[in-house]
């Protein structure tokens, strides 16, 4: 049916030249069109099929070999033999034994997101808005916004693990300065939950700012001078124009954040220690991340880990559903 | 238990015995088995964790020193806990070494029906002499239907190290073996000298670092743990009951620092000199004299636990889905030798399992230069290690260890009340232990 349209369209009216020059045409030149179109067609599906194959292979079968194993009870040292338990691991995620500690990881992973996140980009923001005049040693500045993103996270999680010690430990030094006593930062559950959330901001607030910085930059400064003269104060012209234009950036940095807390994993397990692998002895600062690893690697529990695992995922999609819908609304705003 | 426990102290060189070498040569003439040539190129990988000690008492070298056609290349993983994760993963998706090293706690899952299979029958290999190591070491590596699936490298027999100027200042005598009386028969004494102790302590310090330790020392020392007639018994076996109600009590009765035993925090309150007792089993030694450095030399010394208790030790395995089984099992076979294991005790403390060891000069005579230089440490352990009696385990003795020593980290680091920390730990046995 579509080839009638194209040829109607593309020459002049009138059946009879077309007819002709198919009859008139070769036959290697009519094969060697086809190959053309065939080439046309099937080469950009052979230039991207290298990613969807690499993908295919470590993250599409890892998918569903996780979806797999999460039907299943199956050990970690023996693979071979998964006993069909159907929706049993989500069963118990939700309401059975180790519902108690589900519901606790969710909700670590909520408040230690917002403690982290939260602080962290409103930094973020203060310190390109900063970065952005003109200030002496620019460049050094920005450079030096990016060491801690640059630090590998056991090497801060290990440092900030010496500050927060209850042996000698600088934040209780610091502490003792103002006459307040000594705090357990890991024992407890709002300090340890505070002390990772340094850790985080302390790695992450130079990356945001970074990216904030650049989308200041593509603001027209006339937009600035109209301020200006309509006598809007830094202040004011922070408010009233950085911010809406940052709207789209601001977004952006949200997910990436909320999915980098959502999969937090490598502050809390080795901030803890010896007790790192379960967030703490009570589960005090329990990620969803942590309590994954724990179910699936140090009690050998595979098929209950998968069944985290794809909880989680479920968990991105929706934020990343959010962020679709919010992004939409953000358009036709406009 | 702990995963940190191995990290033992490295050792300089040790001249090698020419009666290990004629023990060398014996062996390789029977271990070529399966393979066609004997005299055939084979490397050998041994995966162990922490400080096994071999390549500190040069007995690699020496092996191969013995046998020019074998290659031995060893992969060690500092931390137990993660060498076991790897362990599991490889068991599951292959990549095994020749030689696989086993930790205790793993060891009844290892002769259980699910894994026995992975492994070779070390009591059909050429050269063992069952007699000769422990027994209740032989048969915690035994599965149900006699089959020994590794053999014992060394135990972990339980002393009390103590420091002897923080003692002498809170008016306690400071020579091992009248310490040793002030406990001796009962772990509630110990806990009654910790009272005694914190009444006229030096200021900031404690009798004990951790109420764990002492949790572990009562346990190990008991003769029902945690399985009963095959079955699990956590909830009124009498060592859970005994270790929780003492370290309960040492917790109230403010003896225990309250350190995450192994942690960093753990570390630097041995040079901190902040308490005064550890639970010292044999491998500890080396923690004490890395942690508390040259500045304390001479002050720690070591006594008698109150009763005798297993507290670590491993195992060597030879998978048998490797190449070169039969040259596997001869390597293990010669390293589990008294000579063998007396040098490795000489050198880095681990006690041998192989009970012909402790007939050995440097064995039970030994000392601890850096622990107590008068006292008879190579005579404590080995006294220990002999009068242990072998508990019960099973498949999830790991699991249950770990959990209910973190219910006594819940008592004193997040301040539950007992009641609180015990309905804590059980909840977490039931959502693990399926």
């Amino acid at each position: 049916m579509a080839t009638p349209t194209r040829t109607g369209r593309s020459d002049p009216p009138g059946p009879p030249p077309t007819t002709t020059t198919q009859a008139r045409r070769p036959a290697p030149s009519g094969l060697r069109s086809r190959l053309h179109r065939w080439d046309h067609r099937v080469s950009p599906y052979v230039f991207v099929a290298p990613f969807f194959l690499v993908f295919a292979v470590f993250g599409l079968f890892p998918l569903l070999y996780t979806g797999w194993l999460s039907l299943h009870r199956v050990s970690l040292y023996n693979v071979d033999k998964a006993d069909w338990v159907g929706f049993q691991n989500y069963w118990d995620l939700f309401f059975g034994a180790p519902s108690h500690y589900f519901w606790n990881a969710l909700g670590n992973t909520v408040t230690l997101g917002l403690l982290s996140t939260v602080p962290q980009l409103l930094a973020a923001l203060g310190l390109a808005h900063l970065l952005n005049y003109k200030l002496p040693a620019r460049g050094f500045f920005r450079t030096a916004l990016l060491a801690p993103y640059a630090t590998s996270v056991a090497a801060a999680t290990l440092v900030f693990a010496l500050v927060f010690s209850p042996e000698g430990g600088m934040a209780n030094w610091l502490l003792s300065l103002v006459g307040a006593g000594p705090v357990r930062w890991e024992a407890g559950p709002w300090s340890s939950q505070f002390a990772i959330s340094v850790i985080v901001i302390w790695r992450w607030t130079g990356y945001n700012a970074l990216i904030y910085l650049a989308a200041m930059q593509a603001i027209p400064r006339d937009l600035y001078e109209a301020a200006a003269i309509d006598g809007a104060s830094r202040w004011q012209q922070f408010r009233n124009v950085t911010i809406p234009q940052l709207r789209p950036t601001i977004l952006f940095t949200v997910v990436v954040s909320f999915i980098g807390a959502t999969q937090l994993f490598g502050e809390p397990y080795l901030f803890g220690g010896q007790s790192g692998h379960q967030g703490g002895a009570d589960h005090q600062y329990e990620t969803l991340g942590v309590f994954m690893y724990d179910q699936g690697f140090h009690s050998s529990m595979l098929g209950r880990a998968s069944a985290i695992a794809w909880i989680m995922f479920g968990l991105l999609l929706l934020v990343g559903l959010a962020n679709t819908l919010i992004a939409r609304r953000l358009r036709s705003a406009k | 238990m702990s995963p940190h426990r191995r990290s033992r102290r490295t050792a300089a060189l040790v001249s090698a015995v020419a009666v290990t070498a004629v023990l060398a040569t014996g062996c390789s003439s029977s271990g070529s088995g399966s393979d066609d040539d004997p005299n055939a190129k084979v490397t050998l990988s041994v995966g162990d964790f922490g400080t096994f000690g071999y390549k500190e008492a040069g007995l690699f070298d020496e092996y191969m020193k013995a046998h020019p056609n074998i290659t031995i290349t060893e992969n060690t993983t500092t931390v137990e806990g993660d060498y076991w994760t790897a362990l599991q993963t490889r068991l599951s998706g292959g990549g095994l070494d020749d030689i696989q090293a086993l930790e205790v706690s793993r060891i009844a899952l290892a002769t259980s029906d699910q894994l026995s299979n992975a492994f070779t029958d070390m009591s059909k290999a050429p050269g063992v002499e069952k007699d000769a190591y422990l027994p209740w070491k032989w048969q915690q590596a035994t599965t149900s239907d006699g089959r020994t699936v590794a053999l014992g490298t060394d135990v972990g027999p339980m002393a009390i190290c103590y420091r002897q100027d923080l003692f002498a200042a809170a008016g306690l005598p400071t020579d091992p073996a009248q310490v040793s009386a002030l406990w001796a028969g009962d772990w509630a004494k110990y806990v009654e000298v910790g009272r005694q102790y914190q009444a006229k302590a030096p200021k900031d310090t404690f009798f004990m670092d951790t109420a764990t330790g002492l949790y572990n020392g009562v346990l190990s020392s008991n003769s029902e743990q945690y399985y009963r007639n095959g079955k699990l018994a956590y909830k009124d076996s009498a060592g859970v009951q005994k270790g929780w109600k003492l370290a309960s009590e040492a917790v109230q009765a403010g003896v225990s620092q309250g350190l995450k035993e192994f942690d960093t925090p753990w570390q630097t309150a041995f040079s901190n000199s902040t308490f005064a007792t550890t639970v010292c089993p044999s491998w500890q030694q080396a923690n004490i004299e890395k942690y508390s450095g040259p500045a304390n030399a001479g002050k720690w010394n070591v006594a008698q636990a109150p009763a005798a208790g297993n507290w670590g030790g491993s195992f060597l395995a030879v998978p048998s889905s490797g190449k070169h089984v039969a040259q596997a099992q001869a390597l293990a076979v010669w390293l589990t030798q008294p000579e063998q294991q007396a040098k490795v005790f000489q050198k880095v403390g681990n006690i041998p399992a192989n009970q012909k060891a402790y007939a050995l000069p440097g064995v039970t005579d030994f000392t601890n230069p850096y622990i107590g230089p008068n006292a008879p440490t190579g005579k404590i352990f080995s006294t220990a290690a002999k009068a242990i009696t072998p508990a019960e385990t099973g498949p999830h003795h790991g699991d249950l260890h770990g959990a209910f020593s973190n219910g006594v980290l819940l008592m004193e680091q997040n301040h539950k009340s007992p009641e609180e920390a015990w309905a804590a730990t059980v909840k977490q046995v039931e959502s693990t232990v399926q």
